[in-house]
């Protein structure tokens, strides 16, 4: 039974409430204004007689002795087909639905199903009366968009269960019952379409989690080369405002190669996510010819909404990112960005008066961040498909500086590290990776030897160009100086990508071979010079052409032209030329 | 049947604390004490005590003035009878005018749903070259103006909203000085602007409280204006004293500091505030341009950091002139591809040569050989600097696209320009 409280104590988003009967952490509780309206809140502290629940609305009305209403449930997301395409807020509240039943602005207290509850799914059963299965098995599917939506044995169940009746193909809403399974102490369980998942725990029906080992490539070449992630591995990118943490997160969200990306735009601002929302339907996803709706979902908590509702939003990114790999489906999440939500926590410490942690963060703060991030994951499901939850992070550091709790908490747990340089950004060198202090645990796409060698390079020339400030050029040597020169050309003509032209903003796979590979070539070459001049008029040309270079489709007669054109100019300066 | 206490149990800072029951969160109050009365909000209720902050402080209140609850919170009254007037945050005329008490709006207003937004589409003129060509200013933007104490901000505010083409202009002014208070109201009148200005006003010497009030107040009156349709500009000075005016108020509540004394909220609290920015499907818009003060001319201090993270942008004025680096419109991609062909031609160009300016600057004052190159870049430099950055230039943006072609034919050749040819053979003054 549900249990009931009143109102004793309002302090920001935080409310204190004496209750009787049963609470659970985590469960979720309406606090009733006087006019009527039921906020949803959440409770994060339980202690004797009264709990402490943070509402997920702007508290404005309320008072001591006000009622709550408990639920009995925890704070719980809905899965079923009909989630992609759509805009979610961190509570999963549809916001073109919210938009159209209240004008212009979110009203409190108001919330609408996830999944429409009307609208009928082509079902195909795949299990039979009889078959033995166990949560997250297949009982039939029903078409989403390009994918085959798997309807699975509720995830809640624990024990193997029979099959006792399967629904034969048809139409049916996300509440209709498809399928009645019996497990061994008689006890059913009626199969529907969509089922409901408590957003703080993880689904882990499958067999085994392996280990990251293929590249997710992203088409971003500083990122696929020298920083690759992998499917179903980890990454963050730290960097301080302006760095393009969001602008990279948008391209990944565009070019990534995996099947579902999901977006958690949590406590940043709402233009960006508005931009996602207006573009993506009229962008095609090259993969499927569709549009690229069709594969992103968006879960929208920006900046000036509910500060409660931001640690809500990743959780319920990261679930729906789980239930589509138990689809064996490969899935993507981008927070951002995950300082917002450690804000968030920070708040409620604070209304908590618990301990402060460094700059004022709560001490748990990295184990919730591990946690986080541990729910990405290749996994194996129980029919032997593969599927996988990768997890990519914005983090927003105070001042730029990365020695702060929340980019250390998750450098700890990531597998790779993209951190966003404001001396690049400032220079207009995008995507703003630092090639020197990233790191990256996974394996690339083109060979480890030529990457450290290109790697090499650049430290070299950075060395020189340190060097240069205090000597000036006249007092650098030739060969200093065409190491500056070659490392800066890596830098230009492939770390640096234009992601505001249409063919330079995506460089597939085999492009990135093909390039490097000529790159690593053009570095290899020995050349000679006259002058120092002329040395750096070579490589400003050089530079210009294998921009152009880039610019143009792959493999096309204009690409095939520069080529040459390229591979001319080199040959003439080259030593043994 | 509202309730009045005549019992004050704690007074700290501008917050006083009274024995209440049934009272709501934010719920406005009437203090009335030998200094007077004022209005007070419930900050924190905590069973029987209710923390209530003073707008006009706590100074001078004793244990036994008397707290009246209205039973609503902070309101503020919209008409367009505003137009033309000054108030303090909490709504009072500062300006000898009449009271206005209609169709009363709340401050501080719930979210705009992010389904009803629209990608920005239209640029706002400023005749300011550093702001139309290089960093484009778009309707529904928001954007600080980031400068040290004595920078002409407010001067620069002034002139921005004289030129753009708005139908309102919302001015929040904070802990402002009386001086610049003057200045600011005299412009827009001698410009005939005041007529379709609303100003609310904090001055240095007001209450801290009120500097709380100002941008809500401020934003809930353009959110209205937008509502009907209307292009609203809304100029806030100084965010730097609301954030300030936050942080001594969150110090008093004994709150735990986040960041050199800052609550740990800062961010959402400006966030709250910056993102009323907007452009509304269907209706009009809000642009706000807000000026932030660096204390010791550090980006990383806890109010320009965390407004960098929440703006869309922002304009670094220093020197009386706004810096090319670091100067940011994030929304200028969404409008410099559709105004003139040669726009981004000219932004990057002239930037990256400026950039190669400030280089050989560098070399030059280490002592380093100048050659022709770096003879050429010094030439364009000074140039750069006197004919675009100075502020007291004045020219729409076509004329000053035209002026960059004649900038960069007298002191360069086309190919050292890096400009594509097709560009140069359209656009590339021809000698003769
Ligand atoms: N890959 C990129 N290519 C070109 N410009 C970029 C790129 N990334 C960022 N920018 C520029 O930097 C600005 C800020 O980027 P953004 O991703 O919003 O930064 P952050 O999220 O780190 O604050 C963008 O508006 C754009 O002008
Ligand atoms: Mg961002």
């Amino acid at each position: 039974m549900a249990s009931i409280g009143k109102i004793t104590g309002v302090n920001g988003n935080l409310i204190r409430v004496a209750f009787v009967g049963a609470v659970a952490q985590n469960e979720v509780a309406y606090a009733k204004l006087p006019s009527g309206i039921k906020l949803k809140s959440e409770v994060i502290r339980i202690r004797g007689d009264y709990a402490e629940l943070q509402v997920f609305e702007d508290t404005t009305g309320l008072k001591a002795g006000d009622d709550v209403e408990f639920t009995g449930e925890l704070l719980s997301v809905e899965l079923g087909p009909g989630l992609l395409g759509q805009v979610f807020d961190g509570l999963q509240n549809p916001l073109p639905r919210l938009a159209e039943e209240c004008g212009f602005f979110l009203q409190r207290g108001k919330y609408l199903n996830a999944l429409e509850r009307d609208q009928k799914w082509a079902f195909t059963p795949v299990a039979k009366v009889g078959d033995k299965l166990t949560a997250g098995e297949t009982l039939g599917t029903v078409p989403e968009g390009i994918f085959k939506h798997r309807i699975m044995v509720p995830f809640k169940v624990r024990k193997t269960v029979t099959v006792e009746k399967i629904m034969p193909a048809g139409d049916y809403t996300v509440e209709d019952v498809i399928a009645i399974l019996k497990d061994a102490d008689g006890n059913t369980v009626e199969a529907k379409i969509m089922q409901i998942w408590p957003v703080k725990i993880p689904i882990k029906q499958y067999s085994e989690r392996m280990r990251p080992s293929e590249p997710m490539v992203t088409q971003q070449r500083i990122i696929d080369t020298f920083f690759p992630v992998a499917r179903g591995g980890t990454y963050c990118i730290p960097g301080p405002f302006g760095a393009g943490k969001t602008v990279l997160q948008q391209l990944t969200s565009r070019y990534a190669d995996v099947d579902i990306v999901i977006l958690a735009a949590c406590g940043e601002r709402a233009g960006e996510v508005v931009e996602t929302l207006r573009e993506f339907p009229e962008l095609n996803d090259p993969r499927t010819g569709k549009s690229l709706m069709e594969r992103t979902l968006i879960i929208c908590n920006t900046s000036s909404m509910p500060v409660a509702a931001r640690e809500a939003s990743v959780y319920t990114g990261v679930t729906l990112a789980e239930y589509y790999r138990q689809m064996g489906l490969n899935v993507l999440l981008l927070a951002d960005s995950t300082s917002r939500w450690a804000q968030a926590l920070r708040e409620m410490s604070g209304r908590l008066e618990e301990i402060p942690g460094e700059e004022a963060f709560p001490a748990y703060l990295e184990s919730v961040i591990a946690s986080f991030y541990e729910r990405g994951g290749v996994v194996r499901l129980k029919d032997g498909s593969i599927g996988s939850v990768t997890i990519g992070g914005s983090v927003s550091p105070a001042g730029g500086n990365f020695e702060e709790p929340v980019t250390q908490a998750t450098l700890k747990v990531v597998g790779a590290f993209h951190g966003l340089s404001r001396e690049r950004s400032d220079q207009r060198r995008f995507p703003a990776i630092n090639p020197m202090d990233s790191w990256s645990k996974y394996e690339g796409i083109i060979n480890e030897q030529k990457v450290q060698e290109a790697r090499h390079i650049l430290a070299m020339g950075i060395d020189v160009n340190q060097m240069m400030k205090v000597v000036g050029e006249e007092g650098t040597s030739m060969e200093d100086f065409i190491t500056y020169l070659k490392s800066e050309y890596l830098d230009s003509v492939y770390l640096q990508q234009d992601a505001y032209h249409d063919i330079d903003a995506a460089c597939s796979a085999d492009r990135q071979q093909y390039l490097f590979d000529k790159v690593y070539e053009i570095l290899k070459t020995a050349m000679t010079f006259k002058e120092k001049e002329n040395a750096r008029g070579f490589f400003l040309k050089l530079t210009q052409i294998t921009k152009d270079w880039n610019r143009v489709e792959f493999k096309s007669k204009e690409f095939k032209e520069l080529e040459e054109q390229i591979f001319k100019s080199v040959a003439e300066v080259a030593t043994n030329a | 049947m509202h309730k009045v206490y005549h019992r004050i149990e704690r007074i700290a800072g501008s917050v006083i604390t009274v024995k209440a029951d049934g009272v709501a969160y934010q719920e406005l109050a009437q203090v009335t004490s030998p200094q007077g009365v004022s209005l007070a909000r419930v900050i924190r209720i905590d069973k029987e005590m209710v923390d209530l902050q003073v707008f006009a402080g706590a100074r001078g209140i004793t244990t036994d003035s008397q707290v009246r609850f209205i039973g609503k919170p902070m309101e503020i009254p919209f008409s367009d009878s505003l137009l033309g007037r000054v108030f303090t945050g909490s709504g009072i005329p500062r300006d000898n005018g009449p009271l206005i008490e209609e169709n009363p709006i709340q401050i501080g207003g719930p979210s705009v749903n992010p389904a009803k937004r629209i990608i920005p589409r239209n640029m706002v003129r400023t005749g300011i070259p550093m702001i139309d060509v290089f960093n484009t200013l778009v309707v529904s933007q928001k954007l600080p103006i980031f400068s040290i104490a004595g920078e002409p901000y407010n001067q620069l505010l002034a002139r921005i909203a004289l030129q753009a083409e708005v139908d309102v202009i919302v001015l929040g002014g904070m802990g402002l000085k009386h001086d610049d208070y003057l200045y600011l109201r005299d412009f827009l009148e001698q410009n005939g602007a005041l007529s379709r200005s609303v100003m609310f006003v904090h001055t240095a010497s007001d209450p801290i409280v009120e500097c709380l009030l100002v941008p809500d107040a401020a934003l809930a009156v353009a959110e209205q204006f937008a509502i009907k349709g209307k292009n609203v500009l809304v100029l806030l000075t100084d965010m730097t004293n609301f954030a300030d005016a936050m942080k001594e108020i969150a110090i008093t509540m004994e709150q735990i500091p986040s960041n050199r004394g800052y609550p740990g909220d800062l961010y959402s609290q400006l966030a709250s505030r910056y993102e009323k920015a907007v452009d509304f499907d269907t209706a009009g818009s809000i642009t706000i341009l807000a000026v932030t003060t660096m204390p010791g001319d550090d980006v990383t201090h806890p109010v320009p950091d965390n407004t960098g993270y929440i703006t869309e942008g922002q304009f670094y004025l220093r020197k009386g002139r706004i810096e090319p680096f670091g100067s940011l419109s994030r929304l200028k991609q969404q409008v410099n591809g559709s105004t003139r062909s040669d726009h981004r031609t000219i932004m990057n160009t002239m930037i990256q040569l400026y950039a190669s300016f400030k280089e050989t600057i560098e070399k030059q004052s280490m002592g380093f050989r100048m050659s022709t190159w770096d003879q050429k870049l010094l030439r364009y430099g000074v140039r750069f600097e006197k004919e675009m950055m100075d502020l007291s230039v004045n020219i729409p943006l076509e004329k000053a696209l035209d002026l960059g072609w004649i900038i960069l034919s007298d002191c360069f050749e086309p190919e050292e320009t890096g400009i594509p040819s097709k560009m140069i053979n359209e656009y590339w003054p021809k000698k003769g």
